[in-house]
């Protein structure tokens, strides 16, 4: 720890904030997209030590995991909480941290409505979900759903609904977590990449949910932290008045479109136009479709689902997600003061702009900019290191889903009859593990070069229109039945990736494709593949006249009664 | 779970109501949750003026307000959900448990 380059200087800089923090940072004129930054010593000494620190806590939890039960569950006692915190860890992405900041410097207001959409799934989740999926299931979200039905066919469809959204996931995480390290420390993109890979083996191979949680409470809580820190730090140079950081704000943006040679009054309402919704949304169906997709969504990503068997009964399961909820809305609370903070400390200090003004490093530096002029270099490291404990954080909880689905699903229930025994289940989990490590790491280093703004979305939309819909219609309709869920759901999963193919961001601006040539004009599929799903479950179960049709119906009562009361969940400890 | 149990929960009055109270309560609050929220968006998408009118003197828009309702809605509605259920639902719970499991 002694290389950092830690000088007084830089620790007054951090107390006498907004002063200019001359750093190595700042070297170089346009150095574009996701250029490869000077190697940052004191992002890497601190990631460092959050890395040896969450190894501390892999090697505890290691001694804690000895069954199947324990890498799925973390033994099933972890308190409402804590899972909230780690729910909350799971879902602010280092996407979400820097891309809303950014969107909300670019756009101002159209930013927050994005964080909005991310937000909105929660209550449903809690409405409709936690304790029924608490009651019903043990491990993965299929229990829940195959629950009365045929376990083959159905376990086979959850699990490539599983699978499926953990990859497009994945491949955003681990592209993200290239590019971003590329910036922040310094590194090659394949380094990055590997550093990644190897380190959520790491948690996940010896450390199992256990681990995996501690790391997302932990990244949780610096993360929260930091960005806390940074808005009251924006706050308080604005005397805590809203108004005067928005006047500010709105001040420089019209600043920036005169130099730009706007006349006054074009310029005047540039500026202005930060306050209220701008270009984001473009036509009501692909505002409801993308807004159904983030909605629902979150009711789908089995990474989030799976977290719901970690706590001991229902009454946690509640309270995990209310606290999720309100971790959540406030992040993007501070996210949206960042983003405006950014206006005003970035946007008018040379030190972080570019020849042609933009952002040094690319447009989703803000928050890392801010972060260096708010707390100076050592801050800087701080925030940087948080981005990638990020990454690091959900790409375990994401690999471990992906693993729980092969063993406990296909090897544990599908192959083996649901006769398995927790060493040899948990010797296929740890062995899936290790080559999720590796498909992650190959696929990060294919998609190093592509557009891979969509993926996040795409993953939403599949979890959308796949994974919710047969989750809620086993669940609550009596009628459905083994062949209704399975087509209905495949119904959801094929058509929300084929339309997401065939639209404008995939077909045109992926692929390349000439302008106009898409055949699918909306921004997200989920409108359209949600309903062909609900719909495709309702036909085909309705139309189901076998003989394991009437045992599906027959079945209902039971799974409601454990669903309503939890008499019969599994308890704290397993099994 | 045997069938004579789930027979004999099925039929106590306290299931039943626990079910009905907590079905259509949480239906109710999903249906409150989607319209707050696709009315915000529906806003956004048709009536960009109205959300960049101006609040008062200064620069601050009523979109500010609305927006962050909407997130403040989120959390509470969130809240009230979970205080009903921790309280009057589990205590329901707890009277059928009580009565099935003796």
């Amino acid at each position: 720890m002694s290389r950092f380059p830690l000088s007084p200087r830089q620790l007054l800089t951090l107390a006498a904030l907004f002063g200019v923090a001359a750093s190595a940072w700042a070297a170089g004129a346009d150095l574009g997209q996701a250029e490869k930054q000077p190697t940052n010593w004191t992002a890497i000494g601190m990631f460092a030590v959050f890395v040896l620190f969450t190894f501390g806590v892999t090697k505890w939890a290691a001694a804690k995991t000895k069954s199947a039960a324990d890498f799925y569950t973390g033994g099933g006692g972890i308190t409402g909480f804590q899972n909230g915190l780690a729910i909350a860890g799971d879902y602010m992405s280092a996407a979400s941290f820097l891309g809303i900041s950014a969107a909300v410097m670019v756009g101002g207001f159209d930013g927050l409505i994005f964080s909005i959409g991310f937000l909105v799934g929660w209550p449903v989740v809690t409405f409709l979900l936690a304790e029924r999926l608490r009651n019903l299931g043990k491990f993965t979200f299929a229990d829940v759903v195959s629950f009365r039905f045929a376990q083959t066919p159905v376990r086979i469809f959850a699990a490539s609904g599983t699978l499926v959204v953990v990859a497009f996931y994945l491949i955003a995480q681990m592209v993200g977590a290239g590019q971003l390290i590329k910036l922040l420390f310094g590194l090659e993109y394949w380094i990055a990449v590997v550093l990644v890979g190897s380190l959520m083996m790491v948690y996940v191979l010896f450390g199992g949910m256990t681990a995996t949680t501690w790391v997302q409470i932990i990244k949780a809580v610096l993360l929260l932290g930091g960005a806390t820190f940074m808005a009251l730090m924006v706050l308080s140079s604005f005397g805590f008045s809203p108004e005067a950081m928005f006047a500010k704000a709105v001040e420089v943006k019209t600043g920036i479109a005169a130099s730009a040679g706007k006349p006054p009054a074009e310029a005047a309402a540039q500026g202005f136009s930060i306050m209220g919704p701008g270009g984001f949304i473009k036509d009501p169906i692909s505002a409801i479709s993308f807004g159904m997709a983030l909605m629902f969504g979150t009711a789908g990503l089995p990474h989030i689902l799976m977290r719901f068997f970690t706590v001991p009964n229902a009454k946690e399961a509640r309270k995990s997600v209310l606290w999720a909820t309100t971790w959540i809305g406030y992040f993007y609370l501070l996210t949206f003061i960042i983003g405006f903070g950014a206006i005003s400390f970035v946007l008018t200090n040379p030190q972080f702009l570019d020849a042609k003004g933009g952002l040094l490093g690319g447009g989703n530096m803000a928050a890392i900019h801010l972060a260096n002029a708010v707390g100076g270099n050592v801050f800087l490291g701080f925030i940087s290191a948080v981005a990638f404990a990020t990454i690091l954080a959900v790409v375990a909880g994401l690999t471990l889903a992906g693993a729980a689905a092969v063993s406990h699903d296909i090897y544990a229930v599908v192959i083996k009859g649901g006769k398995a025994d927790s060493a040899a289940e948990l010797k296929v989990s740890r062995l899936t593990t290790i080559a999720l490590g590796f498909i992650a790491v190959l696929l990060g280093i294919a998609f190093e070069k592509q557009n891979i703004a969509f993926m996040v979305s795409l993953a939403f939309a599949i979890a959308a229109s796949a994974n919710f819909p047969v989750l809620l219609m086993s669940v609550f309709w009596k009628d459905c039945t083994t062949r209704g869920a399975v087509v209905g759901g495949f119904l959801g999963l094929v058509s929300s990736v084929a339309l997401t193919v065939v639209s404008p961001s995939v077909w045109e601006v992926t692929l390349g494709n000439p302008k106009g040539s898409a055949l699918f004009p909306y921004q997200s599929p989920a409108l359209f593949s949600m309903t062909l799903a609900f719909v495709g479950i309702w036909l085909f179960s309705i139309l189901d006249k076998s003989p394991r049709a009437a045992q599906d119906r027959a079945g209902f009562l039971a799974q409601q009664v454990r669903s309503e009361t939890g008499i019969g969940a599994s308890g704290a400890s397993g099994h | 779970m045997d069938t004579d149990l789930t027979t004999r929960i099925a039929a106590h009055p306290s299931y039943k109501e626990l079910k009905a109270k907590r079905t259509s309560f949480g239906m109710r609050l999903t249906l409150a949750m989607m319209v707050v929220y696709y009315g915000f968006i529906l806003l956004v998408a048709f009536n960009k003026p109205f959300l960049a009118t101006r609040l008062g003197e200064g620069v601050a828009t009523y979109a500010m307000p609305i927006g962050f309702g909407v997130i403040i809605f989120t959390v509470v509605i969130t809240a009230i959900y979970v205080r009903r259920a921790n309280s009057e639902y589990d205590e329901l719970t707890e009277q059928i448990c009580k009565a099935v499991l003796k």
